[in-house]
Formats: C-alpha cells, sequence, structure tokens
C-alpha cells in the first residue's frame, strides 16, 4: 500500500519537474546575459567563452558594469564596440579580471533601478502586498513598549518619626519619543500626605545616552500648584543615571532638582545603590519654607537583593540637609534642618 | 528520563534509515492533513522530528504546548513537532510546499540558504504577503543545490516558538552516501516567556537576562578597568542578549534533562550536520576527545579541516565527520556566554549517557572587541588584563602620547570617522575607532582554549569558483545602542529604509565590506544567494556562504555576484536585533527578469 502511494508520488514528480518556473529564466535580460557564475555547476566547468558578437554592446552600460577605464582617466570617446573583435577576447579578459580599481562610488548601476519599486508588486499585486509591507516595519524597529517602575517604596524612621515615602516612574513608546509619568510624595505613617506631585512629560531622545523631557507638574500636596518641566534624563560616564529638571512654577517661581544614581553588583542579586538628590531655588519661595540657593541636599544608600528583577526589597539609610536660607527657616521654625533617616523598602517593576 | 521510541527512530537518523526509509515517508507525506492537525485542542509538542520528503510536503503550523526539564510554555509547532519536520530533499527535484497556518496571526516559512524564486523566499512583506490565518500557502520550486540548511518562520517573533526545522538536500552525485550514519544536529532554545516579553524586557533594559554581569564579586578586571569600561558606559560582560536565565538549550529539540542519544559502532564515520537554528545564541560545539572534520559550512564543502572545536553563529551550519572511538562521548553546544548548554550522548553503548562538562567561565569583552584595532596575537592571555599598561598598548594612533581614560570614552565614538551616508543619534552609542580585520578570530571565549578552533580563515571552498573581479565595493555599517536596544544598519532602522533597499545590478560583482560598530557579534544573512567571504584565500577558494558573523569592534568582507533577480531581506539573524531594526531589503535589478 505505502510502495503504491510512494510510486504515485514519484510519478507525479516527473511531471512537475518538466515544468520550467519562469523566474528562473533569465534569458529575457538584454545585454546581461551572463553565465551564472555563482551556480555550483558552473564552478566546476571552465567559465563558457561568452560570444559577444551575439550581444547588443551598444545597449550596455560599461561603466556600471566594471568595464570602465581607471577612474582617473579623462572621459573616454565613446567605444564602438562594433568594431572590436569581442569572439576573440576572453570574457574574463575584457574587463572582468582586468586590473581596474573597483569604483569607491558606492553609486549602483543604472540597471540596478530599473522595474517596479518593489518587486513583489509585479508577481502578488501590491494591494495583496501593502498591508504585510506595512507589518514588517512595524515588526522592524516600530514596536512601542512600556513600563512601570517603582523606584522607591519606602518607610522612613528617623527618632520619633516614622515617614513613608513613594518615587515611581511609568513611561511608554518607541525608541526616540516616549511618554513619562512620574510621581513622587511622602508623608507620616498613620498621618497626612506632605508632598505629593505628579508629572506628564514627552520624551525625545537627543543622544545615544539622553532624553530631553519636557511637559507639566502638578503638586497635589502640601497646595495646588502647577509647574511647567524641562528636564533631561539619562546615563552619564561611570554609568550613573541621572535625572535633572527645571520647574517654572505658576506663580513664577524656578526651581531645579537633580537627582543621580548607581547601581553597584556586589552579586548579581544584591545591588548597593548610592543616590543623591539637589534642590536649587532661583529665588525665595516663604510659602514653603524655601530660600534662594541650593535649598537641600539628600545623600543615600540603598542594599537591594533582587529576588528576581522586577522585586527587590531593600535596605538603607539617608543623610538629608537643608541648605542655606533654606535651613535657616527650618532653624526659626524650630525644625532640625539635618538628620539621617533609616529605609525600608521595596524596588518593583513590571 | 529515557527516550520515547519514536523519539529515537525520528530525530536521530541512521543512514540505513536515511537513505532506505524515505520511499515509505513519501507515502505519508503525500496523505491529507493528519488527524492532529484538524483538532482546535493544544497539542502537547513532540520533541524531536519526523521527516517529509518528496515533491509535495505538506506543513501545518499550529499552538503547542511544550515542556523540557523544568520548563513548560506555549510553543507554535509545524506538524506538531518541535523542531518542525526534516525536509529531505534530492538536488534536481522539483518541491511544492503546501504551507497551512492554523495560527490566530499571520504566518510564514523562509527557505534558509534556499535558491529560489525570490516570491518564494518566504518573507512577508519583502518575498510575498504571508500567510493569512487558516490559509494553505504553496511554495514551488525546483532544488539547484545540495548541502545542510534549514528553514523557519519569518513573521514576528515566531522563530522563538518554535517555528524551524532542518532541510537537508542529498547530492545528486551520490556524495552523500560517504558516511556511516548521517545525523542532524539542530541546536535551538525554548524559553517559557513570551518573545513579546522578551523583546519588552530587552528594551526596558536592566540587562534583564544577563546574570553573569561584572560584580565587585565577580570578574577580573582591575579597578582601573572597570573604571575604563564604566566611563564608556559600557558593560564588559555584554555577551548574550538572553541567556540561560530564561532559555534551555536544545538539541534536535531535547533539553539537557531529556538525555538524547546519538548512537554510532566504533570505526563508523559519522556526519554530524550542525545547524544553530537558534533565534540569539551563539554555540561553542564540541565533543571532548573527539576530533571533527568539518566538510561543508553553510551548505556548501569546503576542503577538509580538522578541529576541536568549533563556535557557530545564529542561522550558520557546519557539518563535521566525527569518528569516535567505542565509548560515549559528550557532544556539546555550549552557550557563548556559558550559561547553559545543549547536550547530547554520542555512544556506542545505548542507554549509556555521557559525562557533561562542567560550563566553562564566561567570557569578558576587550578592547578589540570595542574596535581598538588590536592584534589578536597580541590578545593571548589578555582575558584579564590584570595590570595592562594602557598606555603601552598602542592605542598611541587614537589620542595621541599616553592615552588617559577621559581621551578613550571620546574616542568611542567619534562619529567623523563614519562615511557621510551614516546617519548618527541616539541609535548609535559606539564607533569603532580601528576596525579591524577579524576573520582569523575563533569567537569569543575561544581564544585560548588550548586545542584546535575553527577560524574563518581556515575556510576553503571544495570546488572552485569562478574568477571575477569585483566591479564595486559598498561598505556598510552595523550600528546600535546597547542601552535602548537600538540595532540598524549604516544608523537607520528598517522603517527608515523601508523604500531605499541596497541595490544590485544583475550579475553585478560587488565587495560588501561589513563594519561593526558595536560590541556584539553579528550573524549577517543575504536571502536567495551565497557570497564569498573574504578570509584571505585565494579569490576561487573562499568559502561560499549565507550568512556571515561580523565580530565586535571589527569588520568583514564578502564578494557576491548578484545574480537572483527580485527583492531579498538582509539582516541580523539574531532575532531580537532583527526586530529592532537591523534589516534591509537587498534588490537585484532589473526586475522583472
Ligand atoms: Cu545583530
Amino acid at each position: 500500500m505505502r510502495r503504491a502511494l510512494s510510486i504515485a508520488a514519484l510519478a507525479s514528480a516527473g511531471i512537475c519537474l518538466a515544468t520550467p518556473l519562469k523566474a528562473q529564466d533569465h534569458s529575457g535580460h538584454a545585454g546581461h546575459v551572463m553565465p551564472k557564475a555563482n551556480e555550483p555547476e558552473a564552478a566546476e566547468a571552465p567559465e563558457e567563452p561568452v560570444d559577444h558578437s551575439q550581444m547588443d554592446h551598444s545597449q550596455m552600460d560599461h561603466a556600471a558594469m566594471g568595464h570602465t577605464t581607471p577612474p582617473e582617466a579623462e572621459p573616454a570617446a565613446p567605444v564602438d564596440h562594433s568594431q572590436m573583435d569581442h569572439s576573440q577576447m576572453g570574457h574574463a579578459a575584457m574587463g572582468h579580471d582586468m586590473p581596474t580599481a573597483p569604483s569607491k562610488d558606492e553609486t549602483p548601476p543604472a540597471r540596478a533601478l530599473e522595474g517596479p519599486l518593489h518587486a513583489a508588486d509585479a508577481i502578488w499585486g501590491s494591494e495583496a502586498m501593502q498591508p504585510s509591507r506595512d507589518n514588517l516595519v512595524k515588526d522592524h524597529g516600530e514596536m512601542e513598549v512600556g513600563t512601570l517602575m517603582v523606584e522607591r517604596f519606602e518607610a522612613r524612621i528617623a527618632d520619633g518619626e516614622e515617614g513613608y515615602l513613594w518615587d515611581a516612574q511609568a513611561w511608554y513608546g518607541g525608541d526616540i519619543d516616549k511618554i513619562w509619568l512620574k510621581t513622587e510624595g511622602e508623608g507620616e505613617i498613620g498621618g497626612s500626605v506632605e508632598d505629593f506631585e505628579v508629572q506628564a512629560l514627552w520624551s525625545h531622545a537627543i543622544a545615544p545616552f539622553f532624553d530631553l523631557q519636557a511637559g507639566a507638574r502638578l503638586d497635589i500636596e502640601p497646595e495646588t500648584r502647577s509647574h511647567l518641566v524641562l528636564g533631561i534624563q539619562g546615563l552619564v560616564p561611570y554609568m550613573w543615571h541621572v535625572d535633572a529638571a527645571l520647574f517654572l512654577s505658576d506663580r513664577g517661581d524656578l526651581t531645579a532638582r537633580v537627582e543621580a544614581e548607581y547601581d553597584q553588583k556586589i552579586t548579581q542579586s544584591l545591588i548597593l545603590q548610592p543616590r543623591a538628590e539637589f534642590e536649587l531655588s532661583a529665588s525665595d519661595i516663604p510659602e514653603r519654607g524655601i530660600g534662594a540657593g541650593l535649598t537641600k541636599v539628600e545623600a543615600g544608600v540603598r542594599l537591594r537583593y533582587e529576588f528576581t528583577r522586577e522585586f527587590a526589597p531593600y535596605l538603607g539609610a539617608e543623610y538629608e540637609a537643608k541648605l542655606g536660607d533654606t535651613a535657616d527657616i527650618a532653624r526659626a521654625a524650630g525644625d532640625d534642618p539635618t538628620g539621617v533617616k533609616f529605609l525600608a523598602g521595596i524596588r518593583f517593576w513590571f | 528520563m529515557k527516550l520515547a521510541s519514536h523519539d529515537k527512530s525520528s530525530s536521530l537518523l541512521p543512514r540505513r534509515r536515511f537513505l532506505m526509509g524515505t520511499a515509505g515517508l513519501i507515502g505519508a507525506t503525500a496523505l491529507p492533513v493528519p488527524a492532529w492537525a484538524k483538532g482546535v485542542s493544544m497539542q502537547h509538542a513532540a520533541k524531536g522530528f519526523g521527516t517529509m520528503s518528496g515533491e509535495d510536503i505538506r506543513l501545518d503550523i499550529q499552538n503547542s504546548h511544550y515542556s523540557t526539564g523544568g520548563r513548560s510554555g506555549h510553543a507554535q509547532t509545524v506538524n506538531g513537532s518541535v523542531p518542525g519536520p526534516l525536509i529531505r530533499l534530492k538536488q534536481g527535484q522539483n518541491v511544492r510546499l503546501h504551507v497551512t497556518n492554523h495560527l490566530e496571526e499571520d504566518s510564514s516559512i523562509h527557505w534558509h540558504g534556499l535558491l529560489l524564486p525570490f516570491q518564494f523566499d518566504g518573507v512577508p512583506g519583502v518575498s510575498f504577503p504571508g500567510i493569512k490565518p487558516h490559509e494553505t500557502f504553496t511554495y514551488e520550486f525546483p532544488i539547484r543545490q545540495a548541502g545542510t540548511y534549514w528553514w523557519h518562520s519569518h513573521s514576528g517573533l515566531q522563530e522563538q516558538a518554535g517555528l524551524y526545522g532542518p532541510l537537508v538536500i542529498e547530492a545528486s552525485d551520490g556524495s552523500d552516501a560517504r558516511f556511516d550514519r548521517d545525523y542532524i544536529v539542530l541546536l535551538s532554545e525554548f524559553t517559557p516567556v513570551h518573545p513579546h516579553e522578551i523583546m519588552r524586557k530587552l528594551k526596558v533594559g536592566e540587562h534583564y537576562f544577563n546574570r553573569q554581569m561584572q560584580s565587585a564579586t565577580d570578574g577580573n578586571m582591575s579597578g582601573d578597568e572597570r573604571r575604563m569600561w564604566g566611563a564608556m558606559r559600557m558593560n564588559p560582560r555584554d555577551v548574550s542578549d538572553v541567556t540561560g536565565s530564561t532559555y534551555t538549550f536544545l538539541m534536535n529539540g531535547h533539553g539537557p534533562a531529556d538525555d538524547l542519544e546519538y548512537l554510532f559502532k566504533p570505526g563508523e564515520r559519522v556526519r554530524l550536520r550542525i545547524i544553530n537554528g537558534s533565534a540569539m545564541t551563539f554555540f561553542n560545539m564540541r565533543i571532548p576527545g573527539v576530533p571533527m572534520t568539518v566538510i561543508q559550512a553553510d551548505g556548501q564543502d569546503v576542503l577538509n579541516h580538522e578541529v576541536d572545536e568549533l563556535q557557530i553563529g545564529v542561522a550558520e551550519t557546519y557539518d563535521v565527520v566525527v569518528t569516535p572511538p567505542d565509548g560515549s562521548h559528550a557532544l556539546v553546544a555550549e552557550a557563548m556566554d556559558r550559561s547553559g548548554m545543549a547536550i547530547a550522548s554520542l555512544t556506542s553503548h545505548p542507554g549509556h549517557k555521557a559525562t557533561a562538562p562542567a560550563l566553562r567561565e564566561t567570557p569578558t569583552l576587550t578592547m578589540a572587541d570595542m574596535g581598538m584595532g588590536m592584534e589578536m596575537g597580541a590578545m593571548a592571555g589578555m582575558s584579564g588584563m590584570d595590570g595592562m599598561d594602557h598606555g603601552a598598548m598602542g592605542h598611541g594612533q587614537m589620542g595621541g602620547g599616553t592615552m588617559d581614560h577621559s581621551k578613550m570614552s571620546h574616542s568611542m565614538r567619534d562619529t567623523s570617522i563614519l562615511p557621510e551616508d551614516v546617519a548618527t543619534g541616539p541609535g548609535v552609542d559606539m564607533v569603532s575607532p580601528m576596525p579591524v580585520d577579524r576573520m582569523d578570530y575563533p569567537g569569543l571565549g575561544l581564544e585560548n582554549v588550548g586545542h584546535r578552533v575553527l577560524r574563518y580563515t581556515d575556510l576553503r571552498a571544495k570546488r572552485a569558483n569562478p574568477v571575477r573581479a569585483i566591479e564595486r565595493e559598498i561598505e556598510l555599517h552595523l550600528t546600535g545602542n546597547m542601552e535602548r536596544y537600538m540595532w540598524s544598519f549604516d544608523g537607520r532602522k528598517y522603517a527608515a529604509v523601508k523604500d531605499d533597499p541596497i541595490r544590485f545590478g544583475f550579475d553585478e560583482r560587488v565587495r560588501v565590506t561589513l563594519v561593526n560598530d558595536t560590541m556584539m557579534a553579528h550573524p549577517i544573512h543575504l536571502h536567495g544567494h551565497f557570497f564569498e567571504i573574504v578570509n584571505g584565500a585565494e579569490q576561487t577558494r573562499q568559502p561560499r556562504k549565507h550568512t556571515l558573523v561580523v565580530q565586535p569592534g571589527g569588520k568583514a568582507a564578502f564578494d557576491l555576484t548578484a545574480d537572483e533577480p527580485g527583492d531579498w531581506a538582509f539582516h541580523c539573524h539574531l532575532l531580537y536585533h532583527m526586530h529592532a531594526g537591523m534589516m534591509q531589503v537587498v534588490t537585484v535589478r532589473p526586475f522583472p527578469a
């Protein structure tokens, strides 16, 4: 039974073999009738002498084919190939083997521009091809992705005070343009939220390691206030991640914030992260207890353990200091402008 | 785990079965769609593959489930197995491949390394419209060549999910009969993670899959060197983007836990057709104690060359012949980053498992991988580079006199040395300052292994190529940004060049030089052609290949006779690099012919 089937299959093979495939027949190229040099079979046989008397050389762009005179030569008068005895000339001797320097000009020969823009349209029709062609672009570099990263979500313990803090970022987009959302805030455990801000930014890659970010920031606490934001986020030499932004508030106050952090791997899963943050203000903002100048600095270190890349609890400590006039304002209010906090939190992302 | 008997008979093909069993299989292929393909319920994928041959071959693409070792997850299969069936053809025959797509998304199959009319090459959007869900597409073409090849989906990231398989063409001159056994060694990966999620994680960054990063307690670089790499914002352990942290490495669809066996009798000449059908992994192939004689590269005969190990880039194939002594030998395919291995036992004692060698130490990139133009000789023993005097290393040309590291970080992205047609911007994070030809490089991590390792410079075409002078030279830069996971040619992703193909005149002879401005090796594949790699052999002996690995920071050239009209895909065969945009169309005109 099987034998019979296979004989039938073999018989049908003979029939298919008799049908030459259209695309294999290159004889239609005027002036390009060349031996198919790269076929394995051709490799074994000595190269067939080409009968150039059969070829219409007037149609042939010799320059484009590498038969050209050396580039530094004057443009020569057109050679009348009809006067040349091509039948005596080995194909190889005709220039394929001539010691002419290959063209340094990368411009392809004229025949390389012939035909439809997309070859497949000539076979399957452009209507059938277009959707797959659109998809090809999407599938080769135009995908958009997103992520949500909670960089810090922590309890902050100083003597007598137990606070919490969050710092999260999400983005979505392509390689160059993305939408970013950032939120940061802190409060007292069991108490009210003291600081709460949200930023919505458009992000545009401006250099291999930097994005320019612009958008709006809305403070919900300590009071509602909106800002325009212009910033830069990226990776500086020595692998520090930096996020620096200017904020212009709806009352005309100009402030700035610079954050920098670095991941030092102790092992593949244990990571020590030093982190620093600076805040600046161009003017006094009395209602927020801020004096012009460098207003605040935070320097901390967090040691996290990545159970998975996406989930890492950490412990750490942070030194915080209000500076300059801002420190004076704090002192006047009876607060200590400096302090050390112990941190316990998790870093997680999706 | 002991192999189910069907595994053994289907994935391991002793020669007699190979040559004599095909008649029955031809009959099998003529049957209508098998029962399992009609059902909608998810099949559990078989490991290993059956054989399909004859003039009419039916392939059914469907969703499936796969598991090996402790990992399991979704897979896409052809005819119900991972890998899909061995397609075994004869040089000179004609074939019709009827491919039915049972998925809910478009699919395709590309015949990797085959010379064929471009409209049957199987790249949606380039050669044909793709295969819509629940449709059948028939590919039809004559088989003009012989050798070892493979096939895979060219749609989305389906190749990662299981849509690949081996393809072998028996030479019409009967030369395949010289061996006592003829085996496929198809290397690939399985991951339970959805390929799109892998892509997303690569884009989000954090070196997500790399569990071999240099740390305070790992790596033997000096502090000075660590700072130098840090200054350049580069990572000396960027060896593989996706690793054994999510991949189980497979040999003929079998993970290490599956105890795959290749049987032989002492004295037999065993041909191993090694195919790297993985999405992202370069493998170091060796059989400790058994030398391998390379006889084919990318399906093309080469002069015999004996080695103890070879690194095979993604999408390459090597055929080797071994004559193992009595016993059980480990057939080892170690991932280049040493994060895992695929392994089988090459044994003369059925059921006797060979001892697996330990994974070797993860290699670390060197300055040559940054395109610092170092001689390979000078690299010997330098993998650690401890106590290296950077000033004395001949970087003098780069920044003058003694070099300080801040200058070096500058010179790593001097875009002024790029040709004008290379776009710079966020997508290009590095420019090789002094790219050199690295054809004699054995592959990362194999510089100092103490035994014979294959290099491209060892390969010689067995049959002489015709002599053709180069008519034109072009240069293409392989570019990228590791942090952003952007990859491109000449700084442009596919979208930017979709209507601007690389153009060749029909029968034009062109030398194409690929300059790698990144720190990763890229296996660059041209569809529908063989080119001859410029490896120092005289022109007639330059080996013919379809895929060329361009080493990090180096350059490599091939000579191409563009004699296949139409549009062809040209891309990096690292799947996620291609998906990130490292692809362009090559067109050979005039077309239509
Ligand atoms: Cu690549």
